[in-house]
């Protein structure tokens, strides 16, 4: 095939790509530790594994997501599906009362908050790109952007609202479970997390070429015999799972996945998700674990990732947004 | 057989195809023409399932279209709606590859390979295959759609003004391809066409609608008439014979 010289292949780029997450893994594990070598690896490999967990999830998720949604602005996140979790986790001590939800077991938990998760982004999101009764009328995509973005705010003013009208007690556990960031991290939570990001995974690689069909759109996908509806419903369900899942690690982060996703279509030129995800996966990942190992080494802990990783984001949406408006 | 019957679309009180009741046999090139907003390409849409009916029944060949699963449908009947706009990065080779997944799920056979060849080479996509489909121009861009419809291979194969963007050259070549696909491998081809003059040079039947429903139906020799015309369009038209074949003169 005469392809443009100045393009890596794909299989270039991804084994590039895992060198580099490797090489900065190593580099996390090893690099000023002093003292026990078991007790930093276990420090250091949880905060790994959460590392990795996330931005799987936020990649995968957010590639998906804008697969069935066939653009590349809009992302799990600017949607408001993280804060839609948020609110999720706030409502149920609201409801149930702290007692209860802090005694419960952690994996049962999860298990209810993902469920209630799955289905109210499902219903909410179904309604939203199904046209609430209008038929067949796209809606334009910066509609679909407001929309998402009123739905983010609302999200978390609500759960803000929540927070305040608990009593203080309750207050303190859902505050407990809201700050998590990736130097405190439940290990219980992460073997949960990488159960369900494994199968939700399993089940996904079976589908990896629907997903090349959803990408051409819906009359495409249509006419090549997918069944368009359950299609979109399915991978919804996969990406309102994954999002629980970071969201629960690591709290909501907006432009990440529009960040990486972007990055991945960029330096793969093809279409397939078999090439797409993997690469989104391993520039998600090294983002993270290299920029956890430059804020922790050089500026110590002085400023957060989070920080850093949605200005960078920002730029891009912003970007995007205006290359794809004046296109 | 293409069976429709009694077709209502409505979008929110404003009818769009009004009680359509048609038949279409396999077999042939059949273009459907009538002004814009005659709920042509709504009853192409309805026909292929892309669209839901409000009330009435499709069926293809006995199978009806809003029951039988995608993927039989799919290896019987294809469409191509106008602006197809794609997201993802392809060559022109990747695309006219996803019509052969209705048969091989993506996993691409020697079979699968030759059909790609041969579509490639019937709408002169050779030279541009390797290339990504935002290189092109309009023109090679609807060829290549129009190859991955045809690589489907499917009995039924229905377009929705496949003649937009390309040039004259193209144009005639395209009709004569359809002529030839439903000549020499028995296909139905349906076509939503604007120019009268190319449905009536190769069509075995025009079906013209006007407001929702089918006003004429025949072969050229009845529909391309100065009365049907001006009954369809409204418009005087003057009709000549050259060669058999009638050219209508609407430009006045």
């Amino acid at each position: 095939m005469p392809a443009d010289r100045r393009i890596l292949s794909p299989m270039v780029v991804l084994g590039g790509l895992s060198a580099l997450t490797l090489l900065s893994i190593a580099l996390f594990m090893t690099l000023g530790a002093r003292g026990k070598w078991d007790f930093i690896l276990a420090f250091r490999g949880t905060k790994i594994a959460a590392m990795v967990l996330v931005g799987y999830a936020i990649a995968v998720s957010t590639v998906l997501f804008q697969t069935i949604t066939n653009n590349r602005i809009l992302t799990p996140s600017v949607m408001g599906f993280d804060h839609l979790y948020r609110l999720i986790q706030t409502g149920l001590v609201f409801q149930f009362g702290s007692g209860l939800v802090a005694t419960l077991d952690p994996r049962l938990r999860f298990g209810v908050e993902v469920a209630s998760m799955v289905v109210f982004s499902g219903l909410l999101y179904w309604w939203l790109f199904n046209g609430a009764g209008r038929g067949d009328n796209r809606r334009s995509l910066h509609l679909l952007l407001l929309v998402g973005i009123v739905f983010g705010v609302l999200f978390r003013s609500v759960t803000n609202f929540l927070q305040r009208i608990i009593d203080p007690n309750a207050f303190l556990t859902v505050q407990d479970r809201l700050f998590a960031n990736f130097n405190r991290v439940d290990v219980e939570l992460l073997t949960v997390s990488a159960l369900v990001v494994l199968a939700v995974s399993l089940a996904g690689w079976r589908w990896r070429r629907t997903f090349d069909v959803l990408a051409l759109g819906r009359d495409a996908a249509v006419n090549l015999g997918v069944e368009h509806r359950r299609a979109v419903m399915t991978v919804l369900v996969m990406v309102s799972i994954l999002v629980s899942v970071s969201t629960a690690l690591v709290g909501p982060v907006t432009f990440f996945g529009l960040l990486v996703a972007n990055l991945a279509y960029l330096v793969i030129r093809s279409h397939r998700h078999a090439l797409i995800l993997p690469a989104a996966v391993l520039i998600a990942v090294l983002t993270l674990v290299a920029g956890q190992l430059v804020l922790e080494r050089v500026f110590g802990y002085n400023a957060a990732l989070s920080i850093v990783i949605e200005f960078v984001g920002g730029l891009a949406f912003l970007f995007i947004l205006v290359r794809g408006s004046a296109r | 057989m293409i069976d429709v019957k009694t077709i209502t679309k409505r979008y929110n009180g404003t009818v769009v195809v009004d009680g359509v009741s048609l038949s279409l046999p396999a077999g042939g090139v059949i273009s459907l023409i009538g002004p814009n907003g005659a709920g042509k390409s709504t009853l192409l849409s309805i026909v292929s399932r892309l669209l839901p009916m409000t009330s009435g029944t499709v069926e293809i060949d006995g199978l009806d279209v809003t029951t039988t699963p995608g993927e039989v449908l799919a290896r019987r009947l294809s469409i191509l709606r106008q602006d197809n706009q794609i997201m993802s990065r392809l060559t022109v080779e990747d695309l006219v590859a996803f019509g052969r997944y209705p048969h091989s799920k993506g996993r691409l056979t020697d079979d699968d390979r030759g059909h790609i060849r041969n579509a490639l080479r019937y709408l002169d996509l050779e030279p541009l295959a390797g290339r990504f489909l935002d290189e092109l121009s309009g023109g090679q861009r609807q060829r290549a759609f129009i190859a991955m419809v045809l690589c489907q291979d499917t009995e039924y194969i229905l377009l929705d003004e496949p003649l937009n963007n390309l040039d004259v050259k193209h144009a005639v070549a395209m009709m004569k391809l359809f002529r030839r696909t439903a000549d020499e491998f028995g296909k139905t081809i349906v076509l939503v066409l604007h120019d009268i003059n190319f449905a009536s040079c190769y069509s075995d039947r025009i079906v013209a609608m006007r407001d929702g429903r089918v006003v004429h139906q025949g072969p050229p020799e009845v529909i391309i008439t100065p009365d049907v015309i001006r009954d369809v369009y409204g418009v005087e038209a003057q009709v000549m014979e050259n060669g058999g074949q009638r050219i209508a003169l609407y430009y006045q």
